[in-house]
């Protein structure tokens, strides 16, 4: 046996910006034991409903995280929307699917890129964040806001995305494709790429299953779970199908975010083509919210849970987000156990590390 | 601007943002922007860098680690603090985990409003940002040669 230490892994950490702290029990080269703590970044923004009404939630709610701030904001208006039990216009829902998927692109870019620029390839990363920064272009033209750009409110949407802006995002969704498409085969058939990450950090659907790991993470590992299929906002009305992979490991979650821009942009296509050509944007909501409700989205890193509880006060009485990256802090623990130091930093960016809104 | 003879180094730690102001930093660097043009380099090891960018609020966790990591750069330093979460704890302000901005812990010397802030807003932060660097590097030199000088006259006497 050889010598035990504990090696500290951030909170300031140049392959994460985000500070989490991992103390690494490593013997010799090899990691035996990570233990996490958090903290860092806890602001606790749920306490906040004591001090804001449910209107004005949506704007703190959409800060749980940058990144996939749309999301958050939807999951949390259709959790509050179902309490008041109003169904929001068609053209609402198919609107919102589109900001859903535009804003999935533009993480999975980003993830692309960190990924790229965690096992030292700096072109690469540079090529997937010149490419965000068009899908970024359509947030920007479409809502006035580059990340968050607050345009869900409890009924429905704010603003309206006209016909001629739905042709830009079409022409950008073409260009955007065929540069992913340039991408995919620097990221599949380079061979240093390859043995970078294949065979790394591997879990199988068991482990996920008992760790409940849930978003892409999971779906590497072959577990079917998608929060999409359940049916919210204009996805029922869409077609697709869940991306899995068997192998579990670091190349096939790379690999089924990849696969999943490719998906975006095929929904936003089809969304575009079955949006209603007019409607109300939003339906108008009177009074306050009375009871409690549990809504699950489908979020570019995973699951999210919002349940939301209230009592007919303009104040929510509790409200309450589980957020997928939190899910996947125990699998990155059991996947960072036996593998190489060296390893460390790309497995911790292979859950899509999001420690804001992990810790809220 | 006009005169910089050195190249500051970044250096960039996330308080308690939301991730927001985070990946605008972040995309400063990358192509569309490029921030290095400016002759600014990232570096995430506190000990060689020059100018630090804040963002998010600061809570009694991270609170020690951002003293730690003002204290560990060597002088002459300068704090960006980017987004109004850093400015002034933003939309958490309320949140009772949060103290306030980046200002209550260490010395800011630039503010970068915005929520996210833009690219353009934080490029232009960090241009003020190197502008009272180089100031404060002139500023030092000075000193040291003065001292200098003040020591060979001791030594004449
Ligand atoms: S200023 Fe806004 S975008 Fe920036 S960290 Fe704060 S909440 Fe997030």
């Amino acid at each position: 046996m050889g010598k035990r230490s504990v090696i500290p892994f951030g909170p300031q950490h140049p392959v994460l910006p985000e500070p989490i702290h991992i103390d690494l029990v490593v013997e010799d080269e090899r990691v035996i034991e990570a233990i996490p703590s958090i903290g860092f970044i806890h602001r606790g923004l749920e306490g906040l409903v004591d001090k804001r009404d449910f209107n004005q939630m949506t704007y703190v709610v959409e800060r749980t995280c940058g990144i996939c701030s749309f999301q958050h904001g939807m999951g949390y208006c259709e959790a509050v929307e179902h309490i008041f039990g109003v169904d929001i216009p068609d053209r609402a829902k198919f609107l919102r699917t589109i900001w859903a998927e535009i804003g999935r692109m533009h993480s999975h870019l980003l993830w692309l890129g960190l990924l790229a620029d965690g096992f030292g390839f700096e072109n690469l990363f540079y090529q997937c964040w010149r490419v965000r920064e068009k899908v970024l272009d359509l947030q920007e033209m479409t809502s006035g806001g580059r990340l968050i750009f607050s345009v869900n409110k409890v009924g429905g949407v704010m603003k309206d995305i006209p016909a001629d802006m739905l042709k830009i995002i079409l022409t950008t969704m073409d260009e955007v494709e065929e540069e992913l498409k340039e991408m995919k085969k620097t990221f599949f058939n380079d061979y240093s790429v390859q043995s970078r990450l294949k065979g790394v950090g591997v879990l199988t659907k068991e482990q996920i299953n008992r760790l409940g790991a849930v978003g892409p993470f999971a779906r590497a590992s072959g577990v079917v779970s998608d929060m999409r299929t359940l049916g919210y906002a204009a996805y029922p009305m869409l077609d697709f199908e869940p991306i899995i992979s068997e192998d579990g490991d670091c190349y096939a979650r790379c690999y089924v975010r990849m696969q999943e821009l490719f998906q975006s942009i095929d929904l936003i296509r089809q969304a575009v083509a079955k949006i209603p050509a007019e409607g109300d944007l939003a339906v108008a909501i009177k009074g306050n919210p009375d009871g409690e409700y549990f809504m699950r989205v489908e979020q570019p890193r995973g699951e999210a849970f919002y349940y939301v509880k209230a009592n007919g006060k303009p104040n929510l009485q509790r409200m309450r987000v589980r957020t997928p990256t939190f899910a996947n802090v125990p699998g990155l623990c059991e996947m960072l156990k036996n593998t190489e130091l060296a390893d460390v930093g790309l497995l911790v960016l292979t859950i899509d590390p999001c420690i804001s809104c992990t810790e809220r | 601007m006009a005169n910089i003879t050195r190249s500051p180094w970044l250096l960039h730690y996330d308080g308690s943002s939301c991730n927001g102001c985070d990946i605008e930093v972040l995309a400063c660097l990358t192509p569309v922007y490029d921030a290095e043009r400016l002759g600014v380099m990232n570096t995430g090891d506190p000990m060689q860098a020059d100018i630090l960018l804040v963002t998010g609020g600061i809570n009694s966790q991270n609170q020690d680690t951002v003293k730690q990591l003002y204290d560990q750069m060597p002088r002459p330093k300068v704090v960006v603090a980017v987004g109004v979460c850093a400015c002034t704890g933003g939309v958490f302000k309320d949140c009772y985990n949060i103290l306030g901005g980046a200002d209550t812990t260490i010395p800011v010397d630039v503010y970068v409003p915005g929520c996210a802030a833009r690219p353009q807003a934080i490029m232009d932060g960090i241009i003020k940002a190197v502008g009272i660097f180089q100031q404060r590097s002139n500023e030092y030199k000075a000193q040291v040669k003065e001292k200098k000088k003040a020591a060979k006259k001791g030594a004449q006497n």
